[in-house]
């Protein structure tokens, strides 16, 4: 392993630092505020380690939630892994002993990051992936931490920072767009998304977004798959 | 709540998650040849999916009341027109950032 490797490895996860020590911090400070600080938090980044699921940990936690809804919930709020898993299993084959990691760290983020994988030349695909994953949950787990430790004393006002993680996903987005032979899948995953939010609302939509979007590229195989796979 | 009930809450969720997470694999990723269904859903479902993620992140917008999306649809516009020009992720992120900091904590206020 070289430096030049390490380096290539930072620029690429920076986006995902920026997003996840802020992320990370407001969920540290979030956490600590409720009762539960430095070493209960070190523990949610380091086993369960899913942002949206921590944030809603917190409130699980203080409500007293039971053993069986706070695993509902979890389904409900983290079922879109699934598709991650299915879109990586070729990528993450014969990774050997990284491959149980490369598969726990599996996070939207870092999804993004190697869904393409447009791994740096002469780099084994799998060491690459490998140090993204790692990095990017030391950076969750640095700006968690830290939030448990220093939160109450920042005054800076960070509102809207976490826009830092909507501004990631557009971005991948829009370099998918340009460099996709077929828009249909993109604009397929917009559209239903948007009409399930509409017509289930903020909390349910994931699943049902999920099966329809499974049911329209499986329709759509036909019609764009030899295109797409060539 | 107990420390005990609070680490098993904890545990079901880092269980469910992980659960998640290997399913696909357990299922799908054997040593033999992977479905052509399956590596076909490989290859689209990046694109639909981040689709999915960005609309995911976006959800608590309310056109339909102040300040009807106004700070998040001229944010996106920022990183789509950023990225579109020097197609620089970091670029493209933090000015979006910064931008929709701008936007709500001092014109949507």
């Amino acid at each position: 392993m070289n430096r030049n490797l390490l380096r290539q490895v930072v620029i690429k996860t920076l986006p995902v630092m920026t997003g996840y020590v802020v992320l990370g911090f407001g969920f540290g400070i979030l956490s600590e505020n409720a009762g539960y600080g430095f070493w209960w938090v070190l523990a949610m980044s380091v086993f369960i380690y899913a942002g949206s699921m921590q944030y809603l940990m917190v409130s699980l936690l203080t409500s007293g939630a039971s053993v069986i809804s706070t695993a509902l919930a979890t389904l409900m709020v983290n079922a879109r892994h699934l598709f991650y898993g299915i879109s990586m299993i070729d990528r993450y084959k014969g990774a050997g002993a990284k491959k149980p990691y490369l598969i726990f760290a599996l996070t939207d983020e870092t999804y993004s990051l190697v869904c393409h994988g447009d791994t740096p030349e002469g780099v084994n695909p799998h060491l690459y992936y490998f140090l993204v994953s790692l990095f990017n949950q030391i950076y969750w787990i640095i700006g968690s931490v830290l939030g448990a430790i220093v939160g109450s004393a920042v005054t800076f006002n960070s509102a809207g920072i976490d826009f830092a993680m909507t501004a990631l996903f557009v971005t991948v987005f829009v370099e998918q767009w340009l460099t996709a032979k077929n828009h249909i899948p993109a604009a397929a995953g917009v559209c239903i998304t948007v009409v399930c939010l509409l017509i289930f609302g903020g909390d349910l939509f994931l699943i049902p977004s999920m099966i329809l979007i499974l049911a329209a590229l499986s329709l759509g195989r036909p019609v764009f798959g030899k295109e797409i796979q060539s | 709540m107990t420390d005990t009930r609070a680490a098993s809450l904890i545990a079901a969720a880092a269980i469910v998650t992980a659960l998640l997470r290997f399913l696909p694999f357990l299922f799908l990723g054997g040593k033999r040849k992977t479905p052509e269904y399956i590596t076909y859903l490989g290859k689209v479902l990046p694109y639909a999916i981040i689709g999915m993620l960005v609309v995911y992140c976006l959800r608590g917008v309310t056109p339909l009341n102040w300040p009807h999306g106004l700070p998040e649809l001229l944010a996106v516009a920022a990183v789509v027109v950023l990225h579109l020009w020097r197609r620089s992720t970091l670029l493209s992120i933090a000015g979006g950032t910064i931008c929709y900091m701008v936007l709500i904590q001092f014109i949507f206020k």
